[in-house]
């Protein structure tokens, strides 16, 4: 047993040192050389400064944005460094209520929209982060940035273009819009 | 169901099956006793790692010194792990200061990733500094899952092996598994992670401004750190800005690669999969999928090629999906439908062109629907337990798929290794059973089937069900138990029994609303991950130690074929039947009840 027990600390020190040490490094060695940029967070950063990653969504209640899906997390929604759903049941009676507040605040923000709201748009997503909305969720938006911020539609959809993304490999997936990237369009920057 | 999402479901079942047999048949070279041309290449590492640690890797190993090996690998893997977590504080690679982790909290992760179980009662992101990551968490998603192949190669040796008294060597089958097919699958896998986005650095947490600046409502304090009260004895608050995100980084892609091939499932963030950096695009998400369902589905085609008939491993192959497609097909049309009771407010579930629709509550806009049913089949048909969508926010029916999944024994591809040796267990009571029906003594690949086989399958058939059941109505009795429950009504219910499910067939995926960090859920479901799991373990190799010293009997025409359509039928409704008759009950309680209440009219 005792054989036993000193072969069970051996091993494992070694295999710790191999699959803890030695594979972690060399994956953060490659990873580094050859995909810098994905390595370090995806940073969306103009002259050297960082303006927030394209991964990691960010909220917005202004209407001159595009808002993001809503975000559970705490203390304040899209809290990077606590990601979290919501975990509302189905039939919970909390989540009914959160979305007529959200379906209440788009209209308010957009009163002559009466169009049914992309479900999207008034759920809250799995991580809390999420940097996408549906191109629904975009067109559904796009009036009232168009009428808040003055400029023409096709400006917009032509913005909304740039920040999109169809099905990867033209299969995988569903077709996106980052929210993120669309809005710093937006303020050109 | 769109004709894309038939088209996803389909590419990943046809990618899955397509690697099946290279895989499979590479491990069947890799636990070979022979030397060949695969162990010849690594032969140089693998002897000095043997040396160093003083192991004789030709001792061939009698069931119980196998077993024993095993455990104390296990254990003290555990204490490693428990260990590294209350010492953090004063250890390095902990840029964010994280302080040691509560006592109870750090035995219930140290069981989870020792079992392969991976249930996760902690924040990652907000808890684990980079080194008890790495060295802890990480380095068990490795061993717990060659543990798991070694135990099945073992089992496997015992139905091969005539009056043999070994079934192998514990360090060898054990150091294989880590070397030769985790390892490399996981690096590659790692770096096309990277390539999608996942991080992988030491860097500390990266700051970056808000595009529109927030606010969060934090107690105003007094000097003595005591929060303020007003006259009415409410906490004094104030808005405080918020400019600034903070990017959580670091070593991650390493470590989602192995959580998903080792069928661990531990997210390196709290939202595992469903996190942006953790699964950053619909192709890692494809590729987190694959290797979800990956080893286990191989491990099949290797279980037929070291019995010397294929046909073998084809046929439980075939039994898994027989089960596991329609049930991810349930899930999705449940998901797809949406929830009723949004649909008045004026939102459009509907898919189309430009929005996925259905239930989006807990899910992510890049994998949508399709995405989400898929991974919440494939993670809880495996005992993996990641996710990439909350499963609390299911609709009752397609929550239902993945408790019954697990509930069905994690035998349905199952855990890498123990998800096969599970099914195996059920197949030697299915011959049991098809041999009472025509009175002959049941014979499994050449071995009579006798009493002491069956105990130890029944075992280990029957050990997760009563873990499940008994730990359930403990948790609903106790004030302790109930006091976790986030959703009100039946399906707070749902979140106790998913919880159970998970801990009792080493899952670790969660109706993650349930408050489960308390002192009575660690402890609970700690003796519940730690019972489903060596218990099982040594029923097995006891199995297989009894297995491996009978003489081999010659087939005969009163011989059960067990690699025909008819056989992998008894199996899947053994497996089945078993699965229901335990849990119909508690799943009336629960899901069922749930979707006549509110979804039924």
């Amino acid at each position: 047993m005792a054989k036993l027990l000193r072969q069970s600390v051996a091993i494992l020190v070694l295999l710790t040192a191999l699959t803890g040490v030695v594979y972690p490094l060399l994956v953060t060695g490659i990873a580094q050389v050859v995909f810098p940029r994905a390595a370090n967070g995806s940073l969306i950063e103009r002259h050297g400064k960082p303006l927030g990653s394209e991964l990691i969504g960010q909220a917005f209640t202004d209407p001159k944005y595009f808002w993001s899906r809503p975000s559970a997390t705490s203390p304040f929604p899209d809290n990077s460094t606590s990601s979290s759903g919501s975990n509302l049941g189905p039939t919970n009676s909390a989540l009914t209520d959160a979305v007529k507040q959200r379906i209440e605040a788009l209209r308010a923000a957009d009163p002559g929209n009466t169009e049914p709201v992309p479900v999207d748009l008034i759920t809250a997503s799995g991580s809390g982060l999420d940097p996408h909305i549906s191109p629904a969720a975009a067109i559904y938006q796009m009036a009232r940035v168009v009428r808040v911020r003055g400029i023409s539609p096709e400006q917009v959809k032509a913005m909304i273009a740039q920040a999109s993304a169809g099905r990867q490999l033209g299969l995988l997936g569903e077709p996106r819009v980052n929210v993120l990237q669309l809005n710093l369009l937006l303020d050109g920057r | 169901m769109t004709t894309n999402d038939y088209l996803q479901l389909g590419l990943y079942l046809v990618v899955l099956v397509l690697l099946v047999k290279p895989l499979g048949a590479y491990m069947a070279l890799v636990f070979a006793d022979a030397p060949n041309r695969v162990t010849r290449i690594g032969g140089p590492a693998e002897r000095t790692l043997y040396r160093v640690a003083g192991i004789n890797p030709e001792e061939d190993m009698s069931w119980k010194r196998y077993a024993l090996a095993m455990l104390a690998f296990n254990i003290a893997g555990l204490l490693l792990v428990y260990l590294l977590q209350r010492v953090q504080q004063w250890l390095p690679l902990n840029p964010q200061g994280f302080g040691a982790v509560s006592a109870d909290s750090a035995m219930n992760t140290a069981i989870s990733f020792a079992t392969n179980t991976n249930w996760q009662g902690y924040g990652g992101e907000s808890t684990m500094s980079y080194l008890t990551q790495m060295l802890g968490l990480g380095v068990q998603n490795f061993l717990s899952a060659a543990t798991g192949i070694a135990v099945l190669i073992a089992l496997i040796r015992g139905f091969v092996r005539r009056n043999a008294r070994g079934v192998g060597n514990f360090w060898v089958d054990m150091t294989r598994s880590t070397l030769y097919v985790l390892l490399p699958l996981a690096l590659i896998l790692a770096l096309v992670l990277v390539s999608q986005g996942v991080p992988q650095n030491f860097k500390p947490y990266e700051n970056v401004p808000l595009l529109q600046p927030t606010t969060q409502t934090e107690t105003v304090k007094d000097a003595t750190g005591n929060a303020m009260k007003d006259a009415a004895g409410k906490d004094v608050t104030k808005e405080m800005p918020v400019i600034e995100q903070s990017l959580p980084l670091g070593p991650a892609a390493s470590q989602i690669a192995i959580k998903q091939l080792g069928t661990n499932g531990g997210g390196y963030y709290n939202a595992n999969s469903a996190h942006p950096f953790e699964n950053p695009t619909p192709l890692s998400d494809f590729l987190e999928m694959l290797a979800l369902l990956l080893i286990p589905a191989a491990l099949c085609y290797t279980f037929g090629r070291m019995v010397g008939d294929r046909r073998q491993g084809w046929a439980l192959l075939a039994t898994m999906l027989v089960i596991f497609v329609p049930l991810l097909l349930v899930c999705t049309a449940a998901e797809q439908a949406g929830n009723p009771a949004l649909t008045h407010l004026g939102v459009d579930q509907l898919a189309s062109t430009v929005q996925a629709g259905g239930n989006m509550e807990g899910k992510e806009v890049r994998f949508g629907i399709v995405n989400s049913t898929l991974w919440a089949t494939a993670t809880t048909a495996v005992s993996n337990g990641s996710v990439n969508a909350m499963h609390d926010s299911f609709t009752p029916l397609g929550g239902m798929v993945p408790m019954w999944l697990m509930q069905l024994g994690e035998v349905i591809f199952g855990g890498v290794g123990s998800g096969l040796y599970g099914l195996l267990a059920f197949a030697v009571v299915a011959v049991f059973i098809a041999g009472l029906m025509v009175g002959r003594t049941p014979e499994y690949l050449g071995k009579k089937i006798e009493a002491y086989e069956m105990k130890m399958a029944s075992l280990g058939v029957l050990i997760p069900c009563a873990l499940v059941v008994v730990g359930t109505a403990i948790a609903v009795m106790a004030p302790a138990g109930l006091a976790g429950i986030a959703n009100p009504g039946i399906h707070g219910f749902s979140e106790v029994l998913y919880a159970l499910s998970s801990a009792s067939n080493n899952n670790g995926s969660a109706f993650a609303g349930l408050s489960a960090n308390t002192p009575f859920y660690n402890t609970l479901l700690g003796i519940c991950m730690f019972l489903a799991r060596f218990p099982l373990a040594i029923g097995m190799l006891a199995m297989a130690g009894s297995l491996a010293a009978k003489k081999h009997v010659p087939l005969s025409a009163g011989t059960l074929p067990t690699h025909t359509p008819l056989f992998i039928a008894l199996l899947a409704i053994t497996v089945i039947v078993i699965g229901a008759l335990t849990f119909l009950p508690a799943l009336a309680l629960g899901p069922i009840a749930e979707h006549l209440t509110t979804f039924g009219h």
